[in-house]
């Protein structure tokens, strides 16, 4: 039924449609509103489940992983600092192949304190070995948390659901939820094979001697690589179901001639599109929507691509002193193919910062522009910098070094 | 597409006004968004927040920086820099105040409505919201009056609700019906 | 003296027909006279068989399941070092939303207890979890190869707080986890020894009983750590209690309850000299003298504080023996 929900209201009511068993949470901005609304669900009947209010995020990753080892159907959600806290919790959970979901309400990571939205806080967990989706719309966070769910425990591989946080979590919009019916048509109840039972004991997280540790990560790494089928498979029964599809791995809209393509995550796809609509006498872009970060498309994306003459990825984060993130792997994905796109590589929205229409037309001249952007920051504001921070060669190699 | 840019304090419900607006006009079955700005979250300053609503389907999720509407929670904000910045030619504001809209200086379409003594004398606390939106929606004719009060049933329940829609009734009945029906026609063509 | 009758059985065969749960078997690579082996034998059998156990790093997790070998015979989790409590807690409400009545049991060392892993072992007890946390305390970082935790008594020599021409060990006291874990509003708060098996079995089911978290302190000898043979772990871990420096108590809701009486108070010398990491504290200087003088007064001060000085007999400790006095709800 199509309703105005906030989205943090929305991904709460999703979860709880999942019926997960456990819930372990820590409160941080932008994240709140999920956790504080499945608690009111918990408290109000609504939704039977052992709701854990711990004391960290380290303990709520924690308190997800004993649970899911347990048996349980467990979820959790984070953002930002609290997702570096967990951090090792994210590696141990995906290396013992522990089936469970998080929200990731997308915030930027100190220093400075930001509680705005950008997406340094997936990124820094980004070789955990998770499944990373990130989110659209809401809608699409609603769908997407759904999916999660039964995409875990498909592959035994935990999945993180990235959601812009403010734009997305603090955003009420109109969402179609679906009803608990269509919800348990697609989600059969939670069943984890290596569950700790006594009648049939397991040791779990024992130590890997060298004979056995690379053997251990490669299977679970083939298991991330495998995992697009489940995706693809989860978000076509969900569109059967639902009559809403994500996108599978990754998302491609715009004129089947275009030469420009625009590459982002999450949010501000929206943002890009309503844009090139509004601005008719710029040329169309093809719009990519990575939607699976995690596993990386490589072979989705080679097809996305074909027949552009310029790449722009647009991306919310950086590896400071190398390039972006995204932009660096999307430039490996097309490295070496025939009549390969040039790649341009910015990053914008930084910690909040707005990401207007304008934002395709400064894409649009920078997929035109002559010189080769390695990697830059869009719209910084040097003047606002003391001159020794300015790094003004630095900005203009990077923005117009050619590479000749 | 109409766009609004609500501000007040922090602790004046200057969201849940904007979720209020958002979720009337999706009720009505257009297409809206409603958040806030981004800023700190400290009880008492200065805020803000967006609403954005269509006949038809908008994906755009930049923050709103030329409002077609302001509706000011509070007449001392009136003189924080920057409060108007932004405010399309023509543009309409309604401010939370005693006085008469001649008497605060401010330049452009300006009306005013006593929302806080309303809601102190309806539900016995100054919370403006319910009187702004409504005179708004009289004002703008943007939305049905019933929308507003479908999304204030969504929202409150009880005494609360009942006298939030008795504040509703009492607010129509001061404002100037269609006042701004023009600008808000040009901003939805 | 009832009469015996002579019945020839093979030792194997005594061992295959013991009516005793193991949870935890041989075949692991602990050293020879390791004191935390023993103890989680000990907990374990006690335990009995509807339990899983989350274990924090350390070393019982490390020689217990190199892969593909295991000695566990209950479920068991190894997650990380410090989240112990916090992985018991998971796994406690996994359990509890299934309706299934396993008791969690949470495994660690004294650094994953006192140091790193406090603070879940702190949410956990404050939530209430129906786990009995079992800390297995060699006092210090035995696995990594014996640094200084909060653990370590003072004045022990370790690789990270060595003795030397300036130094005579550990500055710092030993912290009072049991104090501070009492102070969570716990139901069961204990110290054991593995020198007292049977004081430690009846610890172990009393707190399989409680619904709620209880919390347990097995002084475990390091013959490596401690420096001392590996023979001799029973004998040092005794005179750990009998010299009065660890003494034997249970906590119920922050009150004593229950102690374990001293009757022949031995000098707290006797336990050092039989220790490598004491050895310094024997040296002729005046320092040495007045620091065995400073540790002596612990003892006296932890037998004047829990009331522990006892009279008779010295109790052999078995079955059912009066070794521990208890002032609280009688159980034993």
């Amino acid at each position: 039924m199509r309703q105005a929900l906030e989205g943090s209201q929305a991904i709460a009511r999703a979860v709880a449609l999942c019926r997960p068993n456990v819930v372990s949470a820590y409160p941080i901005t932008p994240q709140t509103h999920i956790v504080e609304n499945i608690a009111k669900l918990v408290a109000d009947g609504e939704l039977k489940c052992e709701y854990v209010s711990v004391e960290s995020e380290h303990s709520a990753a924690s308190v997800a992983l004993g649970a899911a080892a347990a048996g349980a159907r467990a979820y959790t959600a984070s953002a930002s600092q609290g997702i570096l806290l967990m951090c090792e919790v994210l590696y141990d959970i995906a290396g013992l192949r522990i089936p469970m979901v998080l929200t990731c309400a997308n915030r930027a990571v100190s220093a400075p304190l930001s509680i705005w939205n950008d997406h340094q806080d997936s990124m820094a967990v980004r070789d955990a070995g998770w499944i990373q989706l990130f989110c659209a719309d809401n809608q699409e966070a609603v769908d997407t948390t759904i999916q999660a769910f039964r995409i875990t425990q498909d592959t035994d591989l935990p999945v993180m659901v990235c959601v812009d946080g403010f734009t997305l979590t603090h955003t009420l919009e109109p969402i179609d939820l679906p009803t608990q019916d269509q919800v348990d048509d697609f989600l059969p109840p939670f069943v984890f094979a290596r569950a700790l039972d006594p009648r049939k004991p397991l040791s779990i997280g024992t130590l890997a001697t060298p004979e056995w540790f690379t053997e251990a990560r490669h299977s679970h790494h083939g298991a991330v690589l495998a995992a697009s089928d489940a995706i693809v498979a989860a978000d076509r029964d969900w569109q059967q179901l639902s009559g809403r599809g994500c996108g599978g791995l990754l998302q491609v809209d715009g004129p089947e001639d275009a030469r420009i393509g625009i590459l982002c995550m999450g949010s501000v796809v929206g943002t890009l599109q309503d844009a090139r609509e509004a601005m008719p006498a710029l040329p169309s872009a093809r719009i990519i929507r990575l939607r699976s970060f995690r596993p990386f498309p490589a072979q989705a994306l080679r097809e996305a691509c074909s027949g552009l003459d310029q790449v722009v990825v647009l991306e919310r984060a950086l590896s400071p002193g190398a390039t972006g993130i995204v932009g660096a792997e999307v430039r490996a994905a097309l490295y070496g193919v025939a009549n390969a796109p040039r790649v341009q590589n910015v990053a914008a929205g930084l910690g909040g910062r707005d990401m207007p229409l304008t934002l395709y037309a400064q894409l649009i001249e920078l997929a035109q522009a002559a010189a080769t952007t390695d990697f830059a920051i869009l719209d910084v504001e040097l003047d606002k910098l003391p001159a020794e921070d300015r790094y003004p060669e630095a900005a203009v190699a990077a923005v117009s070094g050619d590479r000749s | 597409m109409i766009e609004v840019r609500i501000h007040g304090r922090g602790g004046q419900g200057n969201v849940v006004a904007a979720y209020l607006l958002a979720t009337a006009a999706i009720n009505h079955g257009d297409h809206a968004l409603a958040f806030p700005a981004f800023g700190a979250e400290r009880r008492g300053a200065p805020v803000a927040a967006f609403v954005r609503m269509a006949k038809q389907p908008f994906r755009r999720r930049d923050q709103v920086a030329h409002p077609d509407f302001l509706i000011v929670q509070d007449e001392a904000l009136l003189h924080v820099p920057g409060i108007l910045a932004g405010l399309k030619p023509g543009g309409g504001v309604l401010v939370n105040s005693r006085r008469a809209a001649s008497e605060l200086g401010v330049e452009g379409t300006v009306q005013t409505l006593p929302a806080s003594e309303l809601a102190v004398e309806h539900l016995g606390r100054p919370m403006p919201n319910a009187p702004l939106l409504a005179a708004f929606l009289l004002l703008s004719g943007a939305l049905p009056i019933d929308a507003l009060k479908q999304a204030y049933s969504e929202r409150f329940k009880g005494a609360t609700l009942d006298a939030n829609l008795k504040l509703i009734d009492a607010t129509a009945a001061m404002v100037e019906a269609g006042a701004w029906q023009e600008t808000a026609d040009a901003a939805s063509a | 003296m009832s009469a015996t009758t002579e019945v020839s059985v093979s030792l194997a065969e005594l061992r295959e027909n013991q009516p005793r749960f193991q949870g935890f078997v041989g075949g692991h690579r602990a050293c020879v006279g390791c004191g935390q082996a023993l103890a989680a034998r000990l907990v374990t059998e006690s335990a009995g068989p509807d339990v899983a156990v989350a274990n924090a790093t350390g070393c019982l997790e490390v020689f217990s399941t190199a892969w593909p070998d295991s000695a566990w015979r209950v479920p068991w989790l190894h997650s990380l070092f410090e989240n112990a409590g916090a992985i018991a807690s998971g796994m406690e409400a996994a359990f509890k939303a299934r309706g299934q009545s396993t008791k969690v049991l949470a495994f660690a060392g004294d650094g994953g207890t006192f140091d790193i892993g406090f603070q879940s072992l702190s949410g956990m007890i404050e939530r209430n979890h129906n786990v009995l946390y079992v800390c297995y305390d060699n006092e210090a970082y035995m696995n990594t190869g014996v640094q200084r935790s909060s653990s370590t008594p003072h004045a022990a020599s370790t690789t990270t707080s060595p003795a030397g021409r300036e130094r005579l060990g550990k500055r710092h006291m030993k912290k009072d986890i049991l104090q501070i874990v009492a102070a969570h509003h716990m139901p069961y708060a204990a110290t054991a020894s593995v020198a007292y098996p049977s004081d430690l079995r009846k610890k172990v089911r009393r707190a399989m009983e409680i619904e709620g978290s209880t919390f347990l302190l097995v002084h475990s000898p390091c013959p490596l750590g401690w420096r001392h043979d590996g023979a001799k772990s029973i004998e040092v871990a005794r005179l750990a209690v009998t010299t009065g420096l660890v003494p034997i108590i249970e906590l119920e809701r922050g009150a004593l309850t229950g102690s374990m009486p001293i009757r022949e108070q031995r000098p707290v010398v006797d336990y050092l000299r039989a220790q490598g990491r004491f050895q310094h504290l024997f040296a002729d200087s005046a320092e040495a003298r007045e620091e065995l003088e400073h540790i002596q007064a612990l003892a006296d001060y932890n037998i004047e504080r829990y009331s522990l000085r006892g009279t008779g007999a010295d109790a052999r400790d078995t079955e059912g023996a009066d070794t521990v006095s208890r002032g609280g709800v009688r159980w034993a």
